[in-house]
């Protein structure tokens, strides 16, 4: 499998930094946001970005709203929602917005890597179909 | 609330006399004015009618003592004018004529005499020997030969018994003759004392000068004093007419303290006196029985109307008093809704703080370990109690996030949804839960189930939640010896009664008071957060129901769960 490109958003910048070193030594490859502004701002400019890994309570906007931004601008990429503030309900939410997934902090490391995998996967299955059906049509109206 | 409380208050008491007197005021001031008005307009009427009779009856008696004695006097006066002196002087002569009068009038006439000018009886027919008596010197003779007719007052005479005489004056020659009649006390007593009415109502005759004329049928000469007051009287002053009634309404005090009342007229040109005296309580006995019964027919009213009043001057105090209580209950259960929301608040507030710092100090941890595992660490002779750390930091983390998500799961509470729900299905499903879990184990579930229950309203994950906790409690108390978790359920007065007992160690009185408090547990640490009873207790209180416990060390707990039956409060509370 090949190494996933991971943006990692939360307004606690030890935890960004920590949680960066740690799943960078898990040969992921991390970039950093500070805020939801920051993420967007790297989304648009880092189209290789696979997964968001968001903190749902940050100051500014939060995560809910960029979570709809991204699923908006990069409906591809897959977000994994994080937050210290979990409950069902806001759960419920963020799935309906299309969050691929919730975790609760602080999070098993192990959990949250296997999420971040299955959600890369499921990101590269969607745009190989993408890319198929692309291929596909192509071939389909050549004459 | 209890009664004896209500009516122990200073305020309810106060209060029930403020309505009771404003009540009595009211009612009985228009009551008594009107009593007053009615018993005056009454007695002022029944008084006058009363007086008008009295004086109708004296005034007719008046006139037939005047007829009884002018007749008398007439008859005297005719004798006289009719046989002449000489003729009248003769004693058999005489005798023939008393014996007509007497058999003419009974036995009016005593005797009769004829007197010469200077007082000697010339002539008598009687049954005294009082011929040749002399009666120059005697009052009536004075007064009789001064009169062509007259009436003497009473007085003994020489015969000593009470009598008086009529004479009619005639002249023969230069000289005034008297033709006297000796009238029968008793006869002319029995004209008087005709008058009667009740029964101490009676008529006598006083002369000008306070002397009786008649013989009382009762001793009132203790009350001579008062008759010169009605002698004093002129009838002039009343009608001026020669022949005048008296009629004088006049009560006073005998000497027994009775009042009386004295209806006098003047008889015999104004000589004597005829009084009728009766006890006033006797000549209006009717008005004083009508007074009697209106004052009983009052008190009877007035003993009802306080009774009435003071009954639902109660009843209205207590109608009250209980919503004063359910007033102060129902706020104190918005204060009680509004505290647990603002925990509720603040739980969710710490809970999100305190994961984000806990969350970076896992990390941290977890960025430690992988560090150790690099290879420089790992010959550090202290590798393993830095694993070991390190790990107790992850552990204590979760052990955190497990609080603050239970906190979180109480913060959640206060905006839970409001479903019907069968409690009888909820427990069975709960019941159906644990049995798998105890598959085997030291517990033995019994349940206790009525059904069915009336329906409540509330979240069906809350009251989930009441009894996981509950009867996890009653299994983590038997511990590992044998025992019985029973649950039972039952209708109580408008509430539903759930139980959960076990048969555990039981809790000590001094935790007793304070497990509902949030934090406190007997558990040992990181097995329970304390959370578990405090959130229960929250959820019920919300649905307007109550919980408590009783434990009896080594016996085991039971908890006791009141939970309203769907009712609006309950709605709107939840």
């Amino acid at each position: 499998m090949m190494d996933a490109n991971v943006l990692l958003v939360d307004d606690e910048k030890a935890f960004v930094e920590t949680m960066a070193k740690r799943l960078n030594k898990r040969k992921l490859n991390i970039a950093k946001a500070f805020s939801g502004e920051q993420a967007l701002e790297h989304l648009s400019l880092n189209p290789k970005v696979e997964v968001v890994i968001l903190d749902v309570k940050m100051a500014g906007m939060d995560g809910e709203q960029v979570l709809k931004t991204i699923k908006n601008r990069h409906p591809l990429i897959e977000v994994i929602m994080l937050t210290g503030h979990a409950t069902v309900e806001s759960g419920i939410e963020g799935m309906k917005s299309g969050a691929f997934d919730y975790l609760t902090k602080p999070c098993d490391m192990e959990i949250l890597i296997a999420k971040v995998d299955e959600a890369a996967n499921k990101k590269r299955r969607h745009e190989e179909k993408i890319l198929e059906a692309s291929i596909r049509e192509i071939t389909s109206h050549r004459p | 609330m209890n009664k004896n409380k209500i009516w122990g208050r200073p305020y309810y008491k106060s209060l029930t006399r403020n309505i009771m007197l404003t009540v009595i005021v009211v009612s009985f001031t228009p009551m008594i004015l009107v009593s007053l008005v009615i018993l005056y307009q009454f007695k002022t009427s029944y008084h006058e009618k009363v007086n008008a009779h009295l004086e109708e009856l004296v005034l007719k008696h008046k006139q037939n003592i005047d007829i009884f004695l002018q007749d008398k006097t007439s008859d005297i006066k005719i004798l006289s004018r009719s046989y002449g002196m000489d003729q009248l002087s003769n004693d058999s002569f005489l005798a023939e004529r008393l014996s007509i009068l007497q058999q003419e009038y009974k036995d009016v006439f005593v005797d009769m005499g004829v007197l010469n000018e200077q007082g000697l009886q010339v002539a008598y027919a009687g049954p005294f020997k009082l011929k040749n008596a002399n009666y120059h010197e005697a009052a009536w003779f004075k007064k009789a030969i001064k009169n062509e007719v007259s009436v003497s007052d009473l007085f003994l005479g020489l015969r000593g018994l009470p009598h008086f005489i009529i004479s009619a004056r005639q002249k023969k020659g230069d000289q005034y003759w008297i033709l006297r009649a000796t009238i029968d006390f008793l006869s002319f007593n029995d004209l008087v004392e005709n008058i009667r009415i009740g029964e101490t109502g009676f008529a006598f005759i006083i002369n000008r000068k306070n002397e009786f004329q008649t013989k009382p049928r009762v001793d009132i000469s203790s009350e001579k004093e008062l008759y010169k007051s009605l002698l004093v009287k002129k009838p002039e002053k009343f009608n001026g007419v020669q022949i005048t009634i008296e009629q004088v309404g006049r009560k006073t005090k005998s000497v027994y303290g009775d009042e009386y009342l004295y209806v006098s007229s003047f008889l015999k040109n104004n000589d004597w006196l005829l009084v009728y005296r009766q006890n006033t309580s006797d000549a209006f006995s009717t008005i004083r029985r009508s007074m009697s019964l209106a004052l009983v027919i009052l008190i009877f009213g007035g003993s009802g109307i306080i009774a009435m009043t003071y009954l639902l001057s109660r009843r209205m105090v207590g109608f009250i008093a209980k919503s004063d209580t359910e007033k102060q209950l129902m706020n104190q259960r918005m204060v009680e809704t509004s505290k647990l929301a603002s925990i509720g608040e603040l739980a969710s507030g710490v809970a999100h703080e305190i994961n984000n710092p806990v969350a970076i100090m896992v990390e941290e941890a977890g960025w430690i370990q992988d560090l150790l595992e690099e290879e420089e660490f790992s010959n550090s002779e202290n590798l393993d109690e830095f694993e070991r750390a390190l790990n107790q930091i992850k552990a204590q983390g979760h052990r955190c996030k497990k609080i603050t998500r239970k906190l979180l799961s109480f913060a959640r509470k206060t905006q839970s949804n409001n479903h019907e729900i069968n409690i009888n299905d909820l427990i069975r499903e709960i019941i159906e839960h644990f049995k798998k879990r105890i598959k085997g184990s030291n517990v033995t579930m019994e349940t206790d189930i009525k059904d069915p229950l009336p329906i409540i309203h509330g979240s069906n994950t809350e009251l989930q939640q009441i009894f996981l906790n509950l009867i996890n409690n009653g299994v983590d108390a038997l511990g590992k010896t044998d025992g019985i978790v029973k649950i039972s359920a039952m209708d109580v007065d408008g509430q539903i009664l759930i139980k959960i007992s076990d048969t555990g160690a039981g809790i000590s009185p001094v935790n007793l008071d304070r497990i509902f408090d949030p934090f406190f547990t007997t558990k040992p640490v990181g097995k329970g957060t304390g959370l578990g009873l405090f959130i229960c207790y929250g959820i019920i209180k919300k649905m307007g129901g109550k919980i408590d416990v009783d434990s009896v060390m080594d016996i085991g707990t039971t908890f006791s769960i009141y939970l309203p039956v769907n009712d609006k409060k309950n709605e709107k509370n939840l």
